[in-house]
């Protein structure tokens, strides 16, 4: 390990921001950030890190290590870190963790605080010599004249995930939970433009916590039941939540839910034209059935704003040439992403044209069987250029997937009724 | 023996494996295991677990 950042002086540009009574946002900003394990992040992230200064003055989550000095400058603004008695860390991934090592360096009588996941996580990352206390679901954290109660989230969107509530000032701490990749100098949403807000969260949502779909209702569901008052709901990246926490929990139902609707997505490539002219009149015949289509050719595409794209969508359609007997690279690279996913409740098909072989139209059905997308049509898949009658056939396809899309959307509205 | 899987994490208990971390010998049938026992990878609980196909 490298040696422990020095705590920056006086002359730092970096000051804790306080957010309630008792608590400071000591995180990073990291402005430069654009891609985070293979999502495209245009807007940077942030890494917040809060500082609650009670009897035991408390650090939940840490910053990722090259932000290091960001964060203890932010805190020596505040208190000297080596007076850190308490240290909750709600997540695990390194982003959030990487400098517990250094905040331990600097205050060595501190107890460290994980879920039980999260021991076992932060003991395998690290290697530490300091014991990592558990702190097992619905136990409370105290803090002298206030308490911390953890509520582990498992699974959302690791095992070690949970959630901390501080009661005396009414926020909740929800590491991944509600956040967003969203570099900015404000630190509340209620400050920023509504319309990004969303695009942010959905794009967080669709890109991480898609497969955990079903639990987010689950944990929406518990924290309906508990009713805990909530001043602010402070998420790990991006802006925290403060007049507007019913928006977030409302979008968030939104967005689990994954109801069925009446958008397809054509995700295509092409090398001679030819897939696109077939995913071009898929799209008229999707729109003349009623449907909305919505072509993204991945030559310009990154993986993630797919993933976004599907968030809300009924039906995906994709179509990939055949390069060397196997897909095209850029739509197996898109499909192995959105496989993981595991986006519910979607039809689809396979289509592509090809030279010889073609068997790249089979890979995209094999694809797209196992990521149970139900194929209402056979794969189409053609040599060489479309004639009029192939385009006619695809529009044809297009009429009727939408037609079963407006079906399905109907059968699930009726039943909501 | 029918293996059954983590719906949260994907983890699949294989009876001829057992879960030998926590104490659970090769050969232990899914239905043998304490209802106690949770996922060994994300700490599922054994109720959530599916048959896998």
């Amino acid at each position: 390990m490298s040696t422990c950042p020095d705590i920056p002086g006086a002359d730092s540009p970096y000051r804790a921001l306080p957010i309630s009574d008792h608590v400071y946002w000591v995180g990073a900003v990291d402005w430069a950030l654009r891609d985070f394990h293979g999502y495209a992040t245009e807007r940077g992230t942030t890494y917040n890190a809060f500082l609650i200064l009670a009897d035991k003055v408390t650090l939940i989550d840490t910053v990722k290590r090259p932000f290091a000095d960001e964060m203890f400058a932010r805190i020596a603004s505040v208190i000297d870190p080596a007076k850190i008695d308490v240290i909750v860390s709600d997540h695990s991934e390194m982003d959030h963790s990487g400098c517990l090592p250094d905040v331990l360096a600097r205050a060595p009588h501190a107890a460290l605080y994980a879920s039980p996941n999260g021991v076992k996580a932060l003991t395998d990352h690290f290697h530490l010599a300091h014991p990592i206390l558990a702190v097992k679901d619905g136990e409370q954290i105290d803090l002298g004249n206030m308490a911390l109660t953890c509520l582990e989230t498992r699974m959302l969107h690791w095992p070690d995930s949970m959630v901390s509530y501080l009661d005396a000032d009414r926020i909740l701490f929800t590491n991944d939970a509600f956040g967003m990749h969203y570099a900015t100098a404000e630190r509340f949403a209620d400050d920023l433009d509504p319309a990004i807000l969303y695009h942010e969260a959905k794009n967080y949502f669709a890109n991480i916590l898609t497969p955990y779909a079903g639990l987010v209702l689950k944990v929406l569901d518990r924290l309906q039941g508990l009713a805990l008052p909530m001043d602010i709901i402070a998420p790990d990246h991006g802006p925290l939540w403060r007049e507007d926490t019913e928006s977030i929990l409302g979008w968030y139902t939104e967005w689990a839910e994954q109801c069925p609707t009446t958008k397809a997505l054509i995700v295509y490539d092409t090398m001679w034209g030819s897939t696109e002219k077939m995913a071009r009149a898929l799209a008229e015949g999707l729109a003349a059935g009623g449907a909305q289509p919505k072509l993204i050719p991945l030559s310009g595409s990154h993986r993630s704003d797919v993933a976004l794209e599907l968030l809300d969508a009924g039906a995906l359609l994709v179509g990939s040439p055949t390069l060397n007997n196997n897909l095209f690279p850029t739509v197996a690279d898109v499909l192995y992403y959105l496989k993981g996913l595991r986006k519910q409740n979607l039809i689809g098909l396979a289509f592509g044209s090809c030279g010889w072989g073609g068997e790249a139209v089979t890979q995209v059905q094999e694809l797209l069987t196992a990521m149970k997308v139900e194929q209402v049509v056979d794969p189409l898949k053609i040599k060489y250029v479309p004639t009029g009658d192939v385009l006619a056939r695809c529009v044809a396809l297009g009429t009727q997937i939408a037609e079963t899309l407006r079906a399905r959307t109907q059968e699930h509205n009726d039943a909501e009724v | 023996m029918q293996k059954y899987e983590c719906p949260l994490c994907g983890y699949i208990y294989d009876p001829t494996l057992g879960d030998p971390g926590n104490g659970i010998i090769p050969g232990t049938p899914f239905a043998e295991l304490a209802g106690s026992w949770s996922c060994p990878d994300c700490g599922a609980d054994k109720e959530d677990f599916e048959p896998a196909e």
